[in-house]
């Protein structure tokens, strides 16, 4: 018999949605549906191959134990029909033979028992022979052992294939995201990518597990009993296959009334959380502005039209088995009876009935298995389709190490530099930059100018598309991009800290930092009074979306992290936006103090730091629309003049204000 | 947990569970009496070739069938009920529960986390018991059924139970008891493979900067190895458990012949009995592998159960208080009377011995570094915390005297970061007053300096704003949020740096049409920028927590050496000379 196999691998009894993952996750679900199931199963099989003598040894011990407990039920009708046949001897007048007996039954006018008689092997006057039942029931426990010991060597084998085979996916994905460039991580949205890493991966996992394992063994034992209700009884044989067509029908109708009910299902889910996603996040607002009721009601309403919609589906797939199970018992019973009536017609022994019945049953069972194994298996085609895409995406060329830095490098140079993200819109064309070692180079714009594409391009994040980018003269495409980024310390604009101690996360900056060298990292910063005032102080874990610090502080912590790094050249991007002012000032005359003999990229928004710059690169509308000293650009009165009027007008005017006021 | 959650939430359902119960005792019943029949045919229909009875028997088969048939559709029909409803009460619970919250438990879960639990974690206990009513309920009966019924067809036979049953119970319990805390393990793991995958993905520009790809890759390999190992341990456990089960249950229909054969011959038992006796064993380690199957659902139910149960057995740490007083006239003066704040396992205190009285009319800004506690007080004034130490009243009682309705009632909030709710712009801006007329909107956002942009939006009020305000800017932002609270007309306005994203012009204008627009009301502003609080009536200078000046701006600028630098910071150095 087969039964419901160990259903795992990936998320325990999974259903194609992750958990754990941030809001907004269930519009990335994965697909439902597969576009080339062909060419994804042939992948597929490809990444099996390192496991294929596995497999082959894992498909001969499957063909083994399903035989054998295919065959179990036959064994155990003989026996019946060794205990039947002497139930029937023992009611014969002894010293006759078989044949005297069925003579003498149908001249009394019993025909029915002499037709019963006709079929059995019974000796008459003989009662059970046990010297054969305990040699049949031997063979059965015989055949009974080896088959569970197979299955159990084929399962323990198999779920070592799947395991391994997961885990070199999980492993390839991973080290394929090291080797994507930053073009395809900006191009596409992060949760779509998260889901074909993460729930993608798993269902895959789901189907390798529990799929290829179970469908084996389910199509095998549905060949099996077939074969075995063939040779049994062609007619009773005839009338299980019926209900093979019938069982399809009704799940197809089944299923197809129950499908919209899902969707709606799904499409209230995702009403609902939105509303709760809403009402959380602005939580602070939703109380202070008296709107909680509303919210609650908005809420009961869509609740309520989940409940409905889920229930309907639930209910309508729930229905499914019910119908499977009447199917299988009509089967039983139009086999008890046609099978009882060719006992009793003397064709067939009762013993084969009995097995018969049995492999009615079993019969059932896996093609429901297989039913639902397809689902599976169509879903997780659908979800390895997308890992697999997402593993043929376009990656980064591999380094052309050709040069080497003898030491820190400080002078960078941009000559004839042209870039552009996509092929029609040219961003940046003959950009010429020369930064001495030592020296401030502030890069101004409005909002969305396109600032931190300078940064792509320092840290190799994009390739130019002409010209060339020298460090200390050296062309840093000739470098390794670690060279290359090693040389920077940056603090970006999208303050990124993971979860862990905030210790662990300053010491982000540098591999095996010590404890002093975190501690005065976090001074320099001006991180460590607020990092005191937390629970737990350097141990305090920031969690998933470090909610627990404010936007300022998580700054200050990425501070910490460039200062500990101490590289040669700085990029600091906006890196003070999200702190007030006050600190600003103790962290500019900390940066005054790292930036002293280092190179600096200063993203500005600072008039100090504009008018002290060695060279202002002014950016709008993603191009370098004029570069030049401060007295340099003001005299050009052009674009910069203008930004500098409108944007730092108040700044000068309230000077004038201060100073008359004080 | 699980049962604790159920306990508390089942009750509703009494009855749809009863009505389960009884039907899946039909079920039950039906499902025991089908052996029982076929062996009536073998008995006297096959053993005495009597075709006739074989047929009416088997019409009675069938009778029994389409009852079974019925009854179990109507047991997926009660099933489903109750664990959709079920569901439909904890997520209705869950929301109403956080609404409730103090500002200190939504720091506690965190958003995404509370919106997981209010969906994921809810299904995970839909599906348990959507599954649970139907087979887990559903295995003791048969198993109970079938060991009476096995009884019944003879006792003496009925004593391989005796061995058969133990010997399952103890597979059964070594199974549970390595399996459901590896399942746990495993779910750790996965979502830990799970989170560094996410970092990897938000972190990319960090972690290639860094030059942290390797160790990353490391992280990530330990993690995956982790998992593997688990699930490996966990598969390879069922890999042995599902054969030795089938093995026990086909050696046990060995026995029953063995036995069986003997009774049978000499006469103290029927044939058909034997065959009944076979089906009722099938059946009763048909129900014992039912319930082992379920099992893989419950430490996914538990863990989801656990978290639901956490946020609902969470008390707000701010809450009503017993007998709300009302104040006698509403002033509209907010008053801090040697306030203290601090959070638990902190250091040192967030605010310390803050006194100061904002009238109405007046507008008060306060400006101070960062972690020197501004925005904790405008915390304080909605009640998102309570004062750990002195008196914070409202209309000159204190706010813990009163019912945070009415408290919320007074105020204008405008946070820090400015979210938007989804639906049109006119939904936003009558969040805080649900009948204020087009007219009044329109003069919100003239104040706020919105009026424009609205304007030029598609459908101008009802131009749709996606779920936090994504599709329109920053500045956009914190306009709309600021006209939000206009449309309020609230006594007492608190704005905590909201000011941030707006140039200079729009930023100066603005302020210029709130102090005609508020005037009369008292105004609290929370401001990083110099040049948005120097027109204010007063300003509270703090730093770490504390207050270190408070008056005028020309009067600061003479005393006040911390605004000094400020100011300085922000102005350049000419200003202070």
């Amino acid at each position: 018999m087969m039964m419901h196999g160990p259903p795992m691998g990936g998320r325990p009894g999974a259903m194609r949605r992750g958990a754990g993952m941030g809001p907004g996750r269930m519009a990335a679900m994965p697909a439902e549906r597969s576009k080339d199931l062909g060419a994804t199963l042939r992948q597929l099989l490809a990444r099996l191959r390192p496991e294929w003598p596995m497999i082959a040894t894992v498909a001969l011990l499957a063909s083994a134990s399903v035989a054998f407990n295919v065959i179990g039920p036959k064994i155990i009708g003989n026996a019946t029909n060794v205990i039947f046949d002497g139930v029937i001897g023992k009611q014969l007048p002894a010293g006759m033979t078989k044949d005297q007996v069925i003579a003498l039954l149908r001249a009394r006018g019993q025909g029915q028992l002499a037709d019963v008689l006709t079929s059995t092997n019974a000796v008459p006057g003989v009662g059970i022979d046990f010297t054969a039942l305990t040699h049949v029931l031997a063979v059965a426990v015989a055949v009974y052992v080896l088959a569970s010991v197979l299955q159990w060597l084929q399962a323990y084998l198999m779920a070592g294939v799947a395991q391994r085979t997961v885990y070199r996916m999980r492993q390839d994905v991973e080290s394929k995201l090291a080797r994507l460039p930053l073009r395809y991580f900006d191009s596409h949205p992060h949760g779509d990518l998260l889901s074909r890493v993460t729930n993608d991966v798993d269902n895959v996992t789901t189907t390798l597990q529990q799929g290829m394992s179970q469908l084996l063994t389910s199509v095998l034992t549905v060949v099996g009993v077939l074969a075995m209700m063939l040779w049994i009884s062609p007619l009773l044989a005839a009338i299980s296959l019926v209900t093979i067509p019938l069982s399809l029908v009704v799940t197809i109708v089944i299923a197809r009334r129950s499908q919209p009910q899902f969707v709606a299902q799904w499409a209230r889910t995702g009403e609902l959380n939105g509303h709760v996603e809403g009402m959380h996040a602005g939580h602070a607002l939703v109380q202070v502005f008296g709107y909680t009721d509303r919210a609650v009601a908005t809420f009961g309403q869509q609740n309520e039209e989940l409940y409905e919609a889920s229930f309907r589906a639930q209910f309508l797939s729930g229905i499914i088995q019910p119908a499977m199970q009447l199917l299988t018992n009509v089967n039983y019973v139009g086999v008890a009876v046609v099978g009882g009536y060719r006992v009793a017609t003397g064709t067939m022994s009762l013993g084969d009935v009995q097995a018969f019945i049995q492999y009615s049953r079993q019969f059932s069972m896996p093609i429901t298995q297989i039913a639902s194994q397809m689902n599976l298996l169509q879903s997780g085609l659908a979800s390895a389709e997308r890992v697999f895409e997402f593993l043929a995406a376009g990656e980064v060329t591999p380094d052309e190490v050709a040069a080497e830095l003898t030491e820190p490098p400080g002078r960078v140079q941009f000559q004839d530099v042209s870039f552009r993200y996509e092929r029609d819109k040219p961003l940046i064309a003959d950009f010429d930059l020369d930064v001495r070692r030592g020296e401030t180079v502030a890069i101004v714009g409005p909002t969305g100018a396109g600032k931190t594409t300078i940064v792509n391009l320092l840290m190799r994040f994009y390739e130019i598309d002409g010209g060339r980018i020298l460090l200390d003269g050296v062309d840093t495409r000739d470098l390794a991009r670690e060279t290359v980024r090693r040389s920077f310390g940056m603090v970006l604009q999208d303050t990124w800290l993971f979860a862990g101690t905030i210790r662990d996360n300053i010491a982000y900056g540098k591999a095996g930092a010590t404890e002093d060298e975190i501690v005065a990292a976090a001074r320099a910063a001006h991180a460590d009074p607020f990092i005191r005032a937390l629970p737990d102080g350097y141990d305090a874990i920031l969690d998933e979306e470090a909610s627990n610090i404010s936007s300022g502080e998580k700054q200050l912590l990425t501070i910490a992290r460039a200062f500990l790094a101490d590289p040669p050249i700085l990029i600091l991007d906006e890196a003070t936006s999200n702190v007030d002012t006050r600190t600003e000032v103790l962290i500019q005359q900390a940066m005054a103090r790292l930036r002293h003999g280092r190179t600096s990229f200063v993203i500005a928004h600072r008039l100090s730091t504009i008018r002290n710059a060695d060279e202002i690169v002014v950016m709008d509308a993603g191009r370098i629309v004029e570069q030049g000293t401060h007295a340099e650009l003001l005299a050009r009165q052009g674009f910069y003049c203008d930004l500098y009027a409108s944007q730092f007008a108040e700044e000068v005017g309230s000077e004038a204000a201060v100073a008359t006021a004080s | 947990m699980l049962l604790t959650l159920l306990r508390r939430h089942l009750p509703h359902y009494t009855l749809q569970v009863g009505i389960v119960l009884v039907l899946l005792l039909v079920q039950s019943i039906a499902n025991l009496y089908l052996p029982n029949l076929n062996a009536e045919i073998i008995n006297n229909g096959v053993a005495t070739g009597d075709t006739a009875y074989i047929v009416r028997t088997g019409s009675l088969m069938l009778a029994v069938t389409l009852v079974l048939a019925l009854v179990a559709v109507a047991t997926a029909y009660m099933a489903s009920r109750v664990a959709q409803g079920v569901g439909r009460d904890l997520r209705g619970s869950l929301f109403t529960r956080v609404l409730s919250f103090s500002a200190r438990e939504m720091d506690h879960f965190g958003t995404p986390s509370l919106i997981t639990r209010n969906t994921n974690d809810v299904q995970q206990i839909q599906m348990f018991l959507q599954i649970g009513l139907m087979l887990l309920v559903s295995a003791p009966i048969m198993a109970i059924g079938g060991v009476i019924m096995a009884l019944h067809e003879d006792v003496h036979l009925s004593l391989l139970l005796v061995v058969i049953v133990p010997l399952m119970a103890a597979v059964v319990a070594v199974l549970l008891s390595q399996a459901v805390p590896l399942f746990r393990v495993m779910q750790v793991r996965l979502d830990r493979v799970t989170q560094v995958l996410r970092e990897q993905i938000m972190g990319v520009r960090v972690i290639r900067a860094f030059v942290r790809v390797e160790p990353e890759a490391e992280r990530f390999e330990r993690a995956n190895a982790d998992l593997t190992g688990t699930a490996l341990r966990v598969n390879r456990i069922f890999a042995a458990a599902f054969p030795m089960l089938m093995g026990i249950m086909n050696l046990s229909t060995v026995a029953v012949l063995y036995f069986g054969g003997r009774l049978v011959d000499s006469g103290d038992m029927p044939i058909g009995n034997l065959t009944a006796f076979l089906m009722y064993i099938m059946q009763i380690l048909m129900a014992v592998l039912m319930a082992v199957g379920m099992v893989i659902f419950v430490p996914r139910a538990e863990a989801s159960a656990e978290r639901i149960a956490d946020v609902l057995d969470t008390v707000p740490a701010v809450t009503d208080p017993a007998r709300p007083r009302e104040p006698t006239g509403a002033t509209g003066a907010v008053t801090f009377r040697d306030v203290t704040f601090g959070y638990p396992h902190g250091d040192r205190p967030v605010l310390q011995d803050v006194t100061f009285e904002l009238r109405p009319g007046e507008t008060m800004a306060v400006i101070g570094g960062t972690g020197s506690g501004k925005s904790t007080l405008v915390k304080l004034v909605t009640r998102a915390f309570d004062v750990s130490g002195g008196v914070l009243e409202v209309d000159g009682l204190d706010v813990r005297e009163q019912s945070r309705e009415r408290l919320w009632s007074r105020l204008g909030l405008v946070p820090q970061q400015a979210y938007l709710f989804q639906g049109t712009v006119a939904d936003n801006l009558r969040f805080g007053r649900a009948d204020a007329s087009e007219a009044e909107l329109w003069h919100a956002l003239e104040v706020a300096q919105a009026s424009d942009f609205v304007a030029a939006m598609p459908g101008a009020l009802d131009a749709p704003i996606d779920q936090g305000g994504t599709n329109v800017s920053g500045g956009q932002r914190q306009r709309l949020a600021i006209a939000r609270a206009l449309v309020k007309r609230p006594d007492i306005y608190l704005f905590d740096d909201c000011f941030s994203a707006l140039d200079a012009t729009t930023d100066a204008r603005l302020r210029a049409a709130l102090r005609a627009d508020t005037a009369g009301a008292a105004v609290l502003i929370v401001a990083q920028r110099v040049s948005t609080i120097l027109h204010a009536d007063r300003i509270v200078v703090l730093d770490e927590g504390r207050i270190v000046g408070l008056g005028p701006h020309a009067e600061l600028m003479r005393t006040c050496e911390p605004y000094r630098e400020i100011v300085e910071s922000q102005l350049g150095e000419a200003a202070a000379a």
